[in-house]
């Protein structure tokens, strides 16, 4: 198991390299560069020099990668051109407020969506069925920072029980109960689309199971219904919904970028949006490997989780 | 059955027990204190260190916490004396002398001098001074004509320029200008971005990074403490967000509210402030080369676009129609007698027959959006229509602002007969001079992307510039915008106005023609 792990970890060497090589290179051929961002109408070829000077721009491309990725190998992410601090401080603070709102919302999606499958499955063409499946089909349609700003308008604008943005209030908060007030809307918005995916699939996998011999013989012997759904169907269900759930947890982290912009959460979505309009290079680069190498951790260890319960995946 | 019914019953008591949390358990959502002040921003600040930044978000920040050598006098665009009490300019334009006021501290304590003076403008022009290298200083070029700057005696600090140059004062009264603490700097190095200390009427207290940075009263204020207690800066980029906010009552104060949400705040739980601005929006045509290079298809252009139509219909009212290259905002330099190119289509067309182009075919470069630059694909749609209507065949080239400036600045030849382009300055000499003589082609170094050549406009801004009575520079300028009127080098659209909501809770707020934020003033109860 060991050297399995040591396999995986060197394997994502490569991966993060050809992540920096590919993120540079994006960053380097864009038109536009940061000194004409900063300097707006008066960007004059001779202003244009001179700060590309300052922000050590001015150097040829790969020497500009080389500098940067070593300093990188020392920690060094480099500083920020738009907001003037270290990229390191800014990408942590922001990646941690995007997986306080993703991780919400997985979390509900992956109950509701689950228990409106099961609850769909068990009653099949009956009123409960149909009404989950009408409000499926209405959460999916429904673009998501289109239901955030509907949802603004009715819990924050006209009933004032809900803060309109942002993860804190500015007076008086700071605790678990404003972060919830804050995450209520955000993480409700990003969860239902994904929350209809899961019920379909949800659904799905239960009517395929429910048909099967063993719930047949589970249902003779005098099982409880609620147990012969809860306790059989559904486990045996789980071995697809779970791929599922993966999918989705892809799409809830890349669908906060909207929701961010929409309720002012403080995430890395929205940061990267805005480097990338203000052409702030490092913190694009920066934030875009960081990323990636979260993302390459989390795949590691799903990989070594399976194998260690799965004895058919090789180690 | 015992399915649907355990799930029927706990959906509905799930359902209740929701609604009681929400109705009961959460308050209605708490106002603002009063005697605090919530504004709403576009963005997050990059820095609080004035010599660093760029961005009139920023600055609506800075305004308040430091002052300059002189500042606008409020309502105008006309300098007036700030941290220094008077001035003198000597005879060739070249020397000024400042008396500074006496006993102003900043809010770390340390004094404000002749020396503090000499060093912030030595910190950003001067490439080894120690601390250069806080910077780097975008806009320092606004004061590049600056040779040396000598310290008479403790009150009395002398700037030497290397030539004339007419726009020093006002530059003096841009956030550029704005005089930091040496003392912090010193201390905080880099960092003084993020601790700030100045002289203004608000100090810096907190900068909690995504959501607010706080100022709180400064009560020793030379020019009388202001009235409120503490302002809140919160960044909200998204303008619906904004909206909302507004209108939940989560900041008392917003400022550019997007025109379809204005009718919103039609109700008199809120006040709309609006103020025209040193903005002007406008088409760069190519003189150098194509239909554009004759002065009466330039012209035509002028008469088939329906500027009225673009500032109230595309707009919403949220504009002026533009007569002329320099925005009535400046009172004291603008030629009252300019009347904007009337909307007439039968006249383009009778001027595209005279110069034998009955149907020109033009490239127009048009962005997706930018810093002054409205509604730029809308109003590039609308100004293409028309432009049909008389003839025209236009082809549209949208790019995103980064890119598009990238395209335009380098000068139109060879790409594109129009462009779109918009500038807001804090000097009348600032537009002309870098976007309209022969010496600011792009190969020199300028904005004159339209390549617009003419003598006598070069002429009269060369000594607007060395002239140091503002009677005659006024008139100088004057003399230029009807030159520039009828050689038509641009289609003159729009001057923005400025607006801002705020509760009815604020009172004694105004903007200004600067488009500064400045809060002294303001109440909130």
């Amino acid at each position: 198991m060991g050297s399995y792990i040591l396999k995986r970890l060197l394997s994502a060497i490569p991966v993060l390299l050809g992540i920096t090589i590919i993120v540079f290179a994006i960053m380097a051929m864009i038109p536009g560069d940061p000194a004409t961002a900063i300097l707006g109408s008066y960007a004059t070829p001779e202003n244009v020099e001179k700060l590309n000077r300052d922000l050590g721009l001015d150097k040829p491309a790969a020497a500009r990668y080389f500098i940067w990725l070593g300093n990188m190998l020392t920690g060094d992410f480099g500083q920020s051109f738009a907001l003037n601090r270290p990229v390191i401080h800014e990408v942590l603070e922001r990646f941690s407020a995007t997986l306080v709102l993703a991780g919400t919302a997985f979390v509900l999606c992956c109950f509701f969506g689950i228990l409106a499958g099961v609850v769909s499955a068990s009653r099949q063409y009956g009123l409960a069925d149909k009404a989950i499946t009408f409000a499926v089909l209405l959460g999916i349609s429904i673009p998501s920072f289109f239901l955030g700003m509907m949802m603004i308008l009715l819990f924050a604008v006209s009933l004032k029980w809900l803060p309109v943005s942002g993860m804190y209030a500015i007076y008086g908060g700071g605790d678990l109960w404003d972060l919830l007030k804050h995450l209520a809307m955000p993480a409700t918005a990003l969860a239902v689309v994904a929350t209809g995916v899961i019920a379909r699939l949800s659904r799905s996998a239960m009517l395929e199971v429910l048909r099967q011999d063993f719930i047949r013989t589970a249902r003779a012997k005098g099982v409880s219904e609620h147990r012969v759904i809860w306790g059989h169907a559904l486990r045996a269900a789980m071995v697809s919904i779970i791929p599922v759930l993966g999918i989705q947890a892809g799409f809830v982290l890349s669908g906060a970028v909207y929701i961010e912009i929409v309720f002012q959460w403080p995430g890395v979505g929205r940061m990267l949006v805005d480097a990338i309009l203000k052409r702030d290079i490092l913190l694009v680069q920066g934030g875009v490997v960081l990323v990636a190498a979260c993302y390459v951790i989390f795949n590691i260890m799903v990989d070594v989780a399976q194998s260690l319960l799965d004895p058919r995946i090789k180690t | 059955m015992q399915l649907m019914d355990w799930t029927r019953r706990s959906l509905l008591a799930a359902a209740g027990a929701g609604a009681m949390a929400l109705g009961l358990g959460l308050p209605v959502q708490a106002q603002t204190p009063p005697g605090v002040l919530v504004v709403g921003q576009i963005a997050e600040p990059k820095a609080l260190d004035p010599a660093a930044v760029t961005a009139v978000n920023d600055f609506r920040i800075l305004m308040n916490v430091y002052d300059g050598l002189v500042r606008y006098k409020s309502g105008t665009l006309e300098v007036e004396p700030a941290l220094a009490e008077s001035w003198t300019i000597s005879e060739d334009g070249t020397e000024y002398t400042f008396k500074l006021r006496d006993g102003v501290m900043f809010h770390d304590g340390s004094a404000f001098n002749a020396d503090v003076v000499k060093f912030n403008f030595d910190r950003m022009l001067k490439e080894d001074h120690p601390y250069h290298n806080t910077g780097p200083f975008p806009l320092s070029f606004f004061f590049s004509a600056v040779e040396s700057v000598d310290v008479i005696d403790a009150q009395t600090v002398k700037f030497k320029l290397n030539a004339p140059y007419a726009p020093f004062l006002s530059n003096l009264a841009y956030p550029t200008g704005l005089i930091v603490s040496q003392a912090a700097v010193e201390q905080h190095g880099a960092d003084f971005g993020r601790n700030p200390s100045g002289t203004g009427p608000f100090k810096f207290a907190e900068w909690r990074s995504n959501e607010a940075v706080v100022v709180e009263k400064n009560p020793d204020y030379w020019d009388g403490a202001a009235s409120l207690e503490a302002v809140v800066y919160r960044p909200i980029t998204d303008a619906n967000t904004r909206t909302a906010e507004m209108l939940a009552g989560g900041i008392d104060l917003m400022v550019e509210v997007p025109p379809v949400a204005l009718s919103e705040f039609q109700t008199d739980a809120y006040r709309v402030s609006e103020q025209a601005g040193p903005h002007v929006w406008f088409l760069i045509l190519n003189a150098k080369e194509g239909p554009f290079a004759d002065k009466l298809v330039r012209q035509a252009a002028n008469y088939a676009v329906n500027k009225a139509a673009l500032v109230n219909d595309v707009l919403e009212g949220t504009a002026e129609v533009a007569a002329g290259p320099t925005p009535p905002a400046f009172a004291w330099a603008y030629n009252e007698a300019l009347e904007p190119y009337p909307y007439d289509p039968e006249r383009a067309k009778a001027l595209l027959a005279e110069a034998g182009m009955q149907n020109p075919s033009v490239t127009f470069f048009v962005t997706e959006g930018g810093s002054g630059m409205l509604d730029p694909v809308a109003m590039g749609t609308a100004i293409q229509a028309d432009l049909e209507a008389v003839g025209f065949s236009v082809k549209i080239q949208t790019y995103e602002w980064n890119t598009f400036l990238g395209e335009v600045n380098p000068g139109l030849e060879g790409k594109a007969d129009m462009a779109e382009m918009a500038w807001m300055t804090n000097d009348p000499d600032t537009l002309p001079f870098l976007a309209l003589r022969t010496e600011a082609w792009p190969d020199k170094g300028g904005f004159n992307s339209g390549y617009y050549s003419n003598p006598q406009v070069d002429a009269l801004l060369d000594e607007a510039r060395t002239a140091t009575d503002q009677g005659r520079r006024a008139e100088l300028y004057k003399e230029m915008q009807t030159i520039v009127h009828d050689d038509a080098p641009w289609v003159f659209v729009a001057n923005w106005k400025q607006n801002a909501v705020t509760s009815s809770k604020v009172d004694n707020f105004q903007l200004e023609p600067s488009f500064f934020l400045l809060l002294k003033d303001v109440v909130k109860n």
